[in-house]
């Protein structure tokens, strides 16, 4: 493919992000680059979602030391316990943000796309709280796979739309969530859901996902003395991660990894790892790496982790990855679903599949880790929902 | 192509933009297909480049990109059709398409190709003005247009924006929506026309939901575009196994 310069244009991360949308969506999106630049840094958004936040979901999250696991690995291993927020996962602190800041800017409506659900849950949840609309696009195959979570968004008085076009998954909802963003622009904003899409998307996503990675490291200075010496997280669209690495990146001394799904495992697999996996392409929107043919066709990705499972992966990741200031790296299902049973029996925390991906980097490459390091995971979110698909593949007994 | 529009208003017609996805109604079928929309009149012919998650798409037109793509269709294919039909179409050709696919392709490798065939420029609905640069160096040392995109929304300064960077023609998307979306709003699109041609110094042409020319007849007379892109209504009409030439007919005022 032709090399693209680094820009200066708005919204790129060396050569990855832009705006690559119809000029019909030009308008909203520049509407809420403005207010990403006037009304977030604003005391009185900063205020009223700092307060939302502690008041509402738990804020701050502890971090935990998994005593029983360290032990046995012979290095401490923390956890940022996003898995204790209301709706139990970080997906709330992007979605409350957004909300708030589509009221402060005069919105009545919102929508999202979703994949797993935990980002309409998490949009549906702050809608109800601010008493807006809400619109919840969603793969037809989503639909059925994922009843409960459609189930609480309509509960929490959303609108849920099966998305029957393309593949019926998550990519097909965001295209559709697009679509209906370009005719209902001037009353509705778009809670996109991961640190991905067209600017200001992904900086927007970060930036409210970042309370994750700054008070991850403000606990460490505070309660352990000193900043870790690794930080992980799982990567699907990349929101948890981008959160919890990005306050870590001017920490020189911090490794910083992010955790792709390698799906099922054997040479060819579909799979959710983009950055290893995928070539530089164009998709909702930004320059990023994809799951693609050599004509350019998205793939479908696959992941027993729903919620990683996406063809692209955020630009800023892919930028990261170039630079090689975070290196991003493959965990299968087997070895997430191992994690995930490993940790709940050691430490009695039921972690969600996607953040089990992150775990599972930790568990394979402990031995690689310097004893007495400091290791610290991002838990994005509880296991719980994962319970009933996770038993097709492990043994109780 | 501005020639082309403007020799048509010469003739008291508005110029004739047929779109057709390549590959459609089965890539046996396409070319034959092709050379009938030629036939019948069209001025500029767009040939859709199939993708597997086009937003500006309404389901229509989404539908027949998929199937193009499950029988096999890219645009490899279309090059080297084109290729082994060049000069025999009375029509310009226009490609219209996705960023990524194109991207893939290679632009600059994409623009030396179709400079070579009978090949007149790009539309690309997922290209605002800011990231176009690549794509118009690429096309720069051929004689090969990027076709301008506005909609009901872009502001008369965004507007002037374009102005610099449009040639040949300037495509106004009639709606806030997708193709084959449906267009009441008569105001609003006659608004859009007012304010492009103030700005715009090349032809006009309006596309996004038309099916009939009487829509056009109720556009008040000075502000009715130069050009008409008819893409869902005209491949529905082939799939229910209507002739292209029927459709156009009442287009050309036959």
């Amino acid at each position: 493919m032709d090399t693209i310069p680094h820009t200066s244009r708005p919204g790129y991360f060396g050569e990855f992000g832009g705006r690559f949308v119809p000029e019909t969506l030009m308008p909203p999106l520049l509407e809420v680059e403005e207010a990403l630049t006037s009304i977030l840094p604003s005391e009185a958004f900063r205020n009223e979602l700092q307060e939302l936040l502690a008041e509402y979901c738990g804020r701050p999250t502890p971090i935990t030391l998994c005593k029983n696991l360290s032990a046995e690995l012979g290095f401490e291993l923390f956890l940022k316990r996003e898995d204790l927020l209301h709706t139990g996962a970080h997906k709330i602190n992007n979605a409350l943000g957004q909300a708030l800041l589509a009221r402060m800017m005069g919105k009545s409506h919102v929508i999202a796309e979703t994949g797993a659900g935990q980002h309409g849950v998490a949009t549906a949840t702050a809608a109800a709280k601010f008493g807006m609309r809400c619109t919840v696009f969603m793969g037809a195959k989503d639909v059925e796979r994922q009843a409960p979570n459609v189930q609480r968004m309509k509960l929490l008085g959303a609108q849920v739309v099966a998305v029957q076009s393309g593949s019926c998954t998550l990519k097909d909802a965001i295209n559709e969530a697009l679509r209906y963003w370009i005719s209902h622009q001037a009353d509705t904003m778009y809670v996109f859901g991961t640190a991905a899409g067209p600017h200001p998307f992904p900086t927007l996503v970060r930036e409210l996902q970042k309370v994750i990675g700054t008070e991850a490291r403000e606990q460490m200075l505070t309660r352990v003395g000193t900043l870790p010496d690794y930080v992980v997280a799982c990567v699907g669209g990349g929101s948890n991660a981008i959160g919890m690495l990005h306050p870590f990146i001017h920490d020189k001394q911090v490794r910083l990894v992010g955790v792709e799904a390698g799906g099922t495992g054997e040479p060819g697999c579909e799979n959710s790892a983009a950055i290893n996996l995928g070539t530089p392409g164009v998709l909702h929107g930004a320059r990023m790496n994809l799951l693609q043919t050599p004509d350019g066709q998205i793939c479908e990705s696959s992941s027993i982790s729903a919620g990683l499972d996406y063809p692209g992966v955020g630009p800023e990741h892919v930028h990261l990855h170039h630079t090689g200031r975070v290196l991003y790296s493959i965990a299968y299902d087997h070895e997430a679903l191992d994690a995930f049973r490993r940790l709940s029996r050691a430490e009695g925390i039921i972690p969600a599949l996607e953040s089990s991906h992150a775990l599972a980097w930790v568990l394979r490459e402990a031995n690689s880790i310097k004893p007495d390091s400091r290791v610290l995971v991002n838990l994005s979110g509880r296991g719980d929902k994962d319970l009933a698909h996770a038993l097709h593949y492990i043994d109780l007994d | 192509m501005k020639e082309t529009i403007l020799a048509a208003r010469r003739n008291g017609r508005c110029a004739l933009i047929p779109f057709i996805t390549a590959g459609f109604p089965s890539p046996d079928s396409f070319w034959d297909t092709l050379a009938q929309v030629d036939a019948a009149g069209a001025d500029i012919i767009e040939i859709g480049i199939p993708f597997s998650d086009p937003v500006a798409d309404g389901p229509v037109i989404e539908e027949i990109s998929r199937k193009a793509l499950h029988d096999g269709v890219s645009l490899d294919w279309v090059i080297s059709g084109l290729r082994e039909r060049k000069g025999s179409f009375h029509a310009k050709i226009v490609l219209m398409g996705y960023m990524n696919p194109f991207v893939q392709y290679g632009l600059g490798r994409l623009a030396a190709d179709c400079a070579a065939l009978d090949v007149s420029g790009f539309i690309v609905p997922d290209l605002p003005l800011e990231e176009t640069p690549e794509f118009r160096a690429a096309l720069a040392p051929h004689d090969l247009t990027l076709i301008t995109l506005v909609g009901p929304n872009t502001t008369s300064e965004r507007m002037k924006l374009y102005a610099p960077f449009s040639e040949e023609y300037v495509y106004i998307v009639s709606v806030l929506g997708t193709t084959g979306g449906v267009n009441e709003h008569v105001d609003a699109v006659a608004d859009t026309i007012r304010r492009a041609r103030a700005i715009f110094d090349v032809p006009l042409a309006l596309g996004f939901g038309l099916r009939v020319p009487q829509q056009l007849d109720s556009l008040p007379p000075d502000a009715r575009p130069d050009a008409a892109v008819i893409g869902t209504a005209l491949l529905q009409h082939i799939r229910s196994g209507g002739s292209p030439s029927s459709f156009l007919a009442p287009w050309l005022g036959k």
